[in-house]
């Protein structure tokens, strides 16, 4: 039983430490971070802004190199992955991305094929099935003939997560994908996300403010503080009291009985 | 495809329009068989306009090409070659050479001379601009500053034609100022024979190209994260650029706004995002914009001949600033 635990791992850190490395100065954000995400479960990585979530997600999905320790994915160092490969095994939603507005929505979408087509991007009927496949996964058939400069917010997160899943992968890490988002939106997406955790089987790891939301949703939370990172589900860290000091003390607290964060009157 | 057949059209009436008219059927027998025409026509026809129509193509299609790349490259939809100071960076490599040799000495005077390595000074000063761009645009994630940086390095080469200028002897320096009006004339077979090398070195970069180029539409954090190497991907489009802006410059001269303008009027035409389509039609929208200009600027009937580079700006200019009003966003 205990093996059968450890297989379904898709993605470990041992002592990771991510920050930026400019010549020979290093900037280190976080260190000693060893968390564990298996398939099939949606983690949410949370901390206060400039904790280092967005340095941690990009050290994992490659973007930055980390300064030490080891991503491992399917049990294989990343550093050990090719780009090829690994475009095969993560995909990412990124925010605030220079995205050529002028693509259609489909087009956007079928571009998550790249790494599976030919050297001149040619879509097999494979590739065709799959985006149609998550376009109907993110239930977005409707606007996938409009551009996306014609999109609200929300849709377009949707669009982004759709390309996403036409990639294939076993793991999707989002960067904030409920930014800009109005609260019924912001629970749309991560709604969508749970459901597709259980659809598909991928492990969906996101960094949010949304704690309430997450602490609904999530199997796993990875809290991220000054002073260290630990991971556990939602009650277990409820009752080691772990969201108490996120944040400064003076104007919020959380309130274990209903699961939130509340205003101090 | 539409775009071919208007292609082959215009340039057949490139052919033959220019100060000299020569009736429709005596060219194509010239092209086609041994006619016997005029001895004079016969020159005109096949060592001035022929030559000159094909450059025309190749110099009007690379332009395109790089200007599409530059846009796709960096983002940003004003992107081009004459923008971003590559035409400038050319020019002062052509400077270097053409009024640089005196000045400096012979300093292999003769070999300089040649076309060859009037092609690669040329290349060299735009790969130096691009690079500088490159490098600011690495550094400043923001559309507006990397053209302004653009602009900034085209005054400095210019800067220092004009110094270079100023101390050259008159000759050269009327050689360099009918150079930077620009002409598609002029080009022997030899010369055409080196350009349309540096035309299909740079455009086969670019074909290689094309499903990257698509993957850095939705960013290079993206791109990467398809699989694609971003570090070898824009070398190659680097040099792809600077070998097409390089030696279309040195041969026909800066010639402004058709690398900017074309993709835009292809993108109005046929609205596509995708290059595998994209580069074909820029490729066609090049040539048939540079035909019709060498067409206008030979004022056909008369003697005179205007520089290419005039009517470029006076085409292309208008073009810009009806895109820029008439979309509520400029979109690449």
């Amino acid at each position: 039983m205990q093996k059968n635990v450890e297989q379904n791992i898709v993605l470990q850190t041992k002592d990771l430490q991510t920050g930026y490395r400019k010549k020979d100065r290093e900037t280190v954000i976080s260190s000693g971070i060893d968390v564990s995400v298996q398939e099939r479960e949606l983690v949410a990585v949370i901390g206060v802004n400039g904790v280092g979530k967005s340095t941690f997600l990009r050290t994992l999905s490659g973007i930055q190199p980390e300064l030490g320790g080891k991503v491992l994915i399917n049990g294989h160092d990343r550093k050990e992955i090719s780009s090829e490969k690994l475009a095969a095994l993560i995909s990412l939603v990124l925010t605030e991305q220079p995205i050529s507005k002028n693509l259609g929505v489909a087009e956007l979408v079928a571009l998550g094929r790249q790494p599976y087509t030919n050297w001149i991007g040619n879509l097999s009927a494979e590739d065709r099935g799959q985006v149609k496949k998550a376009l109907q996964l993110v239930n977005i058939g409707d606007i996938q003939h409009k551009k996306c400069y014609e999109l609200s917010d929300g849709q377009l997160q949707k669009v982004l997560i759709a390309r996403a899943l036409a990639q294939d992968t076993p793991i999707m890490i989002l960067d904030e994908p409920t930014s800009h988002l109005d609260m019924y939106h912001k629970a749309q997406v991560l709604k969508l996300l749970k459901q597709l955790t259980d659809q598909t089987g991928k492990a969906i790891l996101f960094a949010t403010h949304e704690i309430n939301l997450a602490l609904e949703l999530c199997d796993k939370i990875i809290l991220m503080k000054p002073d260290g990172v630990i991971q556990g589900s939602p009650e277990e860290l409820i009752q080691k009291r772990a969201f108490e000091s996120i944040f400064p003390e003076d104007l919020i607290f959380f309130d274990p009985a209903t699961r939130s964060f509340r205003i101090k009157s | 495809m539409l775009l071919l057949i208007a292609t082959i059209v215009t340039w057949f009436l490139n052919v033959s329009l220019g100060s000299v008219s020569i009736p429709f059927d005596e060219i194509l027998g010239m092209i086609f068989s041994d006619g016997n025409s005029k001895e004079s026509w016969r020159y005109i026809i096949m060592d001035y306009r022929i030559p000159k129509a094909f450059t025309s193509v190749l110099a009007g299609s690379g332009l395109a090409v790089s200007g599409m790349l530059m846009q796709t490259m960096f983002r940003n939809p004003l992107a081009g070659p004459y923008v971003l100071g590559l035409s400038s960076g050319a020019s002062l490599g052509v400077a270097l050479v053409l009024m640089g040799a005196s000045l400096f000495g012979g300093i292999a005077a003769t070999a300089v001379f040649s076309s060859w390595g009037l092609v690669i000074a040329s290349s060299v000063g735009s790969l130096l601009v691009l690079l500088a761009v490159m490098l600011a645009s690495i550094r400043l994630k923001d559309t507006m500053a990397i053209l302004i940086i653009g602009l900034m390095f085209a005054s400095l080469s210019s800067a220092v034609v004009s110094v270079l200028a100023y101390f050259s002897p008159a000759a050269q320096l009327q050689q360099y100022v009918f150079w930077s009006y620009g002409s598609v004339g002029d080009l022997s077979w030899n010369e055409l024979g080196v350009l349309a090398f540096f035309w299909f070195l740079g455009t086969g970069i670019a074909i290689y190209s094309i499903k990257n180029l698509n993957s850095l539409l939705l960013g290079e954090q993206y791109a990467r994260s398809l699989g694609m190497n971003i570090g070898k991907n824009r070398a190659l489009l680097i040099i792809s650029t600077s070998f097409l802006a390089g030696s279309i410059t040195a041969f026909a001269g800066p010639i402004a706004f058709v690398g900017l303008a074309v993709p835009h009027l292809i993108r109005q035409v046929i609205p596509v995002n995708d290059h595998k389509i994209l580069l074909p039609a820029v490729i066609l929208g090049g040539a048939i914009l540079m035909l019709l200009c060498d067409i206008l600027a030979q004022l056909p009937g008369t003697d005179l001949t205007l520089p290419i580079n005039a009517i470029t700006s006076l085409v292309g200019a208008p073009v810009v600033i009806w895109l820029l009003v008439r979309k509520r966003k400029f979109l690449f």
